[in-house]
């Protein structure tokens, strides 16, 4: 018999091994991420996956799945923390989607959208993050990142190139290019590169196809992203 | 049982650091401007005309706030509106016009007064009658509380009617199938 633990008190099967996000997403419930992605180990920071696990706040993509457990996840206090984690990461940089390439196919606006963030809440931080636009085929836009470190990994542990990487820490931290000029276009980074396809958000844009599909016609005008990612997982 | 108040809601409107492109969008729900004439009146409004703000059911918002005179009209609609309401990217995170915080902003006036191609010996405007510019530009609710955000650049015209017909209706208000938009 397969084990299972309730999620919402729906019964979710999971193999050992499984991760609770990762058994719910394959029983077709949905559980928001930024930072995760399935061909990457978890990196736990975006904190979005926060779920209520026997009475715990824990991340779901780094929890392993348990038997007979009781997890929260759709629920109004769970779902609350997620928009004040929104509405954090919202402030921190310079998030303006309206002069933004990437809005529509961006995954933090998405989920500001699936959770009803309409407001701030918090003061703007405002902080000063020039733009990259050294290399000929891409753009980095450091206003929008998330330090969800998808390309400090992909050009890693993928691309075997390590072009990038977080520095300083706490409120200081911040996406760097590894190269003695600090300039992408001294790095041997190119825009076929897994990392230069996995920007969650608007920070590795890709140059002259800005704007090839309107808006009104992107990923999360075709369907939110709740529905994107379980449609993607049952496929 | 209760009924309807006789009067009129009243509704006062103003654009601080916007493009006016929010009111446009407020224009857009068309044929709707006849059922919302029956029900509200306006005080307050590029509609009108009039000057000063007075006592208020409902305050709306465009822009953010970017030099003193922002400041003051603020206030003054906070004093006067029972519910205000931020309309529009500018008015909810400082949008456009906050491109402008990561520079000084002497090297902004300087840049523009002094140093843009085609000037002549340009000085900056130093007139008393100008209101004085903000260090930075800033979203309303981080001058006085703002009960409503209608995110958006700008929200649309449905976008605008679902809000203030939830509103005035009693309901909270919902922006969903779609009508969220932050661009």
């Amino acid at each position: 018999m397969t084990k299972q633990f309730l999620l919402d008190g729906q019964p979710v099967p999971f193999e050992d091994g499984q991760t609770v996000l990762e058994a719910a997403r394959a029983a077709g419930h949905y559980i928001p991420s930024l930072c995760w992605h399935k061909d990457f180990p978890p990196h736990g920071s975006c904190k979005l996956c926060v779920v209520k696990a026997a009475g715990r706040h824990v991340s779901a993509c780094a929890t392993p799945a348990k038997e007979g457990w009781e997890v929260e996840s759709n629920t109004p206090e769970i779902n609350g923390e997620r928009r004040g984690l929104l509405q954090m990461l919202l402030v921190e940089g310079n998030h303006f989607c309206p002069s933004c390439e990437k809005s529509g196919d961006c995954e933090l606006q998405a989920l500001g959208y699936e959770y009803e963030v309409l407001t701030p809440r918090f003061r703007h931080f405002f902080p000063d993050r020039p733009v990259d636009a050294s290399h000929p085929d891409v753009l980095l836009d450091f206003n929008r990142c998330i330090f969800c470190e998808l390309c400090v990994r992909a050009s890693r542990d993928i691309d075997g190139k390590s072009v990038f990487a977080l520095t300083g820490r706490g409120i200081d931290k911040h996406l760097v290019v590894n190269a003695e000029s600090g300039r992408l276009a001294d790095t041997d980074f190119a825009k076929t590169d897994r990392a230069a396809n996995i920007c969650p958000v608007g920070v590795i844009l890709h140059k002259r196809v800005g704007f090839a599909v309107p808006i009104g016609e992107r990923t999360f005008d075709l369907a939110t992203i709740s529905e994107k990612t379980l449609k993607e997982g049952s496929s | 049982m209760s009924t309807l108040p006789a009067r009129k809601l009243r509704v006062a409107t103003a654009s601080l650091a916007g493009c006016f492109g929010c009111h446009m969008s407020f224009l857009d729900i068309d044929e709707h401007l006849f059922e919302l004439v029956d029900i509200i009146e306006f005080d307050r409004s590029p509609l009108t005309d009039i000057k000063e703000v007075g006592p208020c059911d409902i305050g709306i918002i465009e822009g953010g706030v970017c030099n003193s005179e922002n400041v003051h009209v603020l206030r003054e609609f906070r004093r006067n509106c029972k519910t205000l309401i931020a309309l529009g990217a500018c008015a909810v995170n400082g949008g456009l016009p906050a491109q402008r915080n990561h520079i000084p902003l002497a090297e902004c006036l300087r840049e523009v007064y002094q140093f843009r191609p085609g000037v002549e010996n340009g000085q900056i405007p130093n007139d008393p009658e100008l209101p004085l510019p903000l260090d930075k530009v800033r979203p309303i609710h981080e001058v006085v509380r703002i009960d409503y955000f209608i995110p958006g650049c700008p929200p649309s015209g449905p976008a605008i009617w679902k809000f203030l017909t939830d509103l005035i209706a009693g309901r909270t208000p919902r922006l969903t199938g779609g009508l969220l938009h932050y661009d």
